[in-house]
């Protein structure tokens, strides 16, 4: 059993080694099914980023009365943070408010200029609240006017509400044109690979023929073909491996821009166990498979 | 040890490539079966390895009906006949050494075994320099000796060719023949076809002349007439 097995695995490294023609068209063309399936990780994780980050950026600003004491503000995020609904709050005294608006407006001079005019600060003091859920919005700003509706200049919801609501759909849309053009992308680069690998072994029926003539069993037909498949599948794993360096690497760039806070090259980083596991994965099943399939036909006794 | 016995092989409706055909063979023989292409040679063989089975009629081997052999045995019934053909049949990936071994590994030989036996039927063949050569770097009578010293390995009762030198120019030719004369003188029993004249000529063995599917002739020292 053991000595089959070794033998088995040799004729089937020897093919890959000798056949090279074969070997390199095979190899070749699961690199690109691998690929495929890495970006659209790539593709889901980048997705998941936005999404996360599109919807942090939603926050509800409360802005309070010139006239309200800074205990007062903090009592109200107390009374916030016990609501289910609330994921965190986060206090901007006036002059935090101040620093933020001098930081971003930095290079502008008409507006740094009317500020100085003014002479005192004009901005107001704020909480900002994120919810666990974009749609409990409402119930929170309804708490918020009913219970200290006398402390509150504005609650800066009402404009945002248009941005939620279709980020609401955004995020959805993402997923599901994500998970569709993974299954769709997939399937082509399944059937490339399956089909290149079928053309090799039909080119070979006629070894097949041989081998049965002089008395192999099914097994030791078939065998080294699906490991040679298998060898193909780990072979193209570790070159879209050592191909995803480079790209995410020179991606990373102009995405930052895209994306701020995003880098793809960390990304791919931090998960490269996972990444390559999948690629490893989807190369060896489908080397193998491919291979079995595609030797059956030829083997009737 | 192979008799056939009113043996009959009718393809579609009304194609005889054997018709009705009765002959023996005994162990140690060398036989030579002739006749022009077409005249059913392919088809005997065939037949006799039970790659095809009789529309009437019986083929015996150790006096058993090998219609009879059950499935699961055809496997170790082939090896009892090693096979030589016309276009060498061998692995294009695998060494002349590999290309013999690989007969004895996908039995489930042992290491030592294999390379002890491997050894010395390619010292037979006298091609133990070429052993580590791929077939297209063979010449044509090379890979033919390689395919013999294939069809040897396992030590069978009957060596079957069929037209072994259909793709050989005469020098290999002659090469071929008197290899498979020295097996033959070693014990085994040839069965060989062809249509070469010169070939059943200079052999002086016996010769069955096959026509139509029919025996037309079956001599002792016989000679190519048709
Ligand atoms: N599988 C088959 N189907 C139909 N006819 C066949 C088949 N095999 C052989 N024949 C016919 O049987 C006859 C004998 O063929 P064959 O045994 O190959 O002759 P040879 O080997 O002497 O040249 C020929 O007429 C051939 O056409
Ligand atoms: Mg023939």
């Amino acid at each position: 059993m053991f000595t089959e097995f070794k033998r088995i695995s040799r004729f089937g490294y020897q093919s890959f080694m000798r056949d090279r023609g074969s070997s390199v068209a095979t190899v070749f063309v699961m690199v690109i099914a691998i690929s495929l399936v890495t970006f659209l990780m790539l593709f889901q994780g980048t997705a998941a980023f936005v999404i996360t980050s599109l919807e942090s950026r939603v926050d509800i600003s409360t802005y309070f009365l010139d006239t309200v004491f800074e205990e007062e503000i903090l009592q109200v995020r107390d009374e916030l943070v016990k609501l289910d609904d609330v994921r965190d709050v986060q206090y901007i005294s006036k002059d935090k408010a101040l620093e933020k608006f001098l930081e971003e407006h930095k290079g502008d001079e008409v507006i740094l200029a009317s500020l100085e005019a003014v002479g005192s600060n004009p901005l107001l003091s704020s909480l900002n609240i994120r919810t666990w859920d974009s749609s409990s919005y409402l119930k929170v700003t309804d708490f918020l006017e009913e219970s200290f509706g006398g402390l509150i200049s504005k609650v800066d919801f009402e404009e945002r509400e248009p941005v939620i609501q279709r980020l609401d759909g955004l995020t959805s849309g993402i997923q599901t044109f994500g998970i569709l053009f993974t299954i769709i992308l997939g399937i082509v680069a399944v059937l490339v690979a399956f089909n290149t690998i079928r053309l090799a072994i039909y080119s070979t029926r006629e070894e097949i023929e041989v081998m049965r003539l002089v008395g192999a069993s099914n097994w030791f037909i078939r065998g080294p073909f699906v490991v040679q498949g298998v060898i193909v599948g780990i072979v193209a794993a570790i070159i879209s491996l050592l191909l995803f360096i480079p790209a995410t690497l020179f991606l990373s760039g102009p995405l930052e821009n895209l994306i701020s806070g995003f880098n793809i090259f960390s990304y791919f980083l931090s998960n490269i166990f996972v990444i390559f596991l999948a690629q490893l994965l989807v190369g060896v099943i489908l080397g193998m498979i491919s291979s079995a399939i595609a030797v059956k036909r030829y083997l009737k006794v | 040890m192979i008799r056939f016995e009113n043996t009959s092989k009718i393809y579609g409706k009304d194609t005889a490539a054997i018709d009705r055909v009765s002959f023996e063979v005994k162990k140690g023989e060398f036989v030579s079966l002739v006749g022009k292409s077409g005249a059913g040679k392919t088809t005997l063989l065939r037949l006799l390895l039970r790659e095809e089975d009789p529309t009437s009629g019986k083929v015996l081997f150790d006096d058993q009906d090998i219609a009879e052999i059950p499935s699961g045995f055809i496997p170790d019934f082939r090896r009892r006949i090693g096979t030589v053909f016309q276009d060498y049949k061998l692995l294009p990936m695998k060494t002349a050494y590999e290309n013999v071994a690989y007969v004895m590994e996908v039995m489930g030989a042992r290491g030592g075994d294999i390379d002890r036996d491997v050894s010395e039927v390619l010292k037979l063949v006298e091609l133990m320099e070429r052993a580590e050569h791929f077939p297209n770097q063979l010449s044509g009578g090379e890979k033919q000796r390689v395919a013999i010293a294939r069809a040897l390995i396992h030590r069978p009762d009957v060596i079957v060719a069929d037209e072994p030198t259909g793709n050989l120019d005469p020098y290999h030719t002659q090469d071929i023949i008197k290899l498979l004369a020295t097996i033959n003188g070693l014990g085994t029993t040839v069965i060989l076809a062809t249509h070469d004249k010169d070939v059943i000529n200079r052999l002086g063995k016996r010769v069955i002349t096959l026509d139509d599917g029919k025996v037309i002739r079956d001599e002792e020292r016989g000679k190519f007439i048709l």
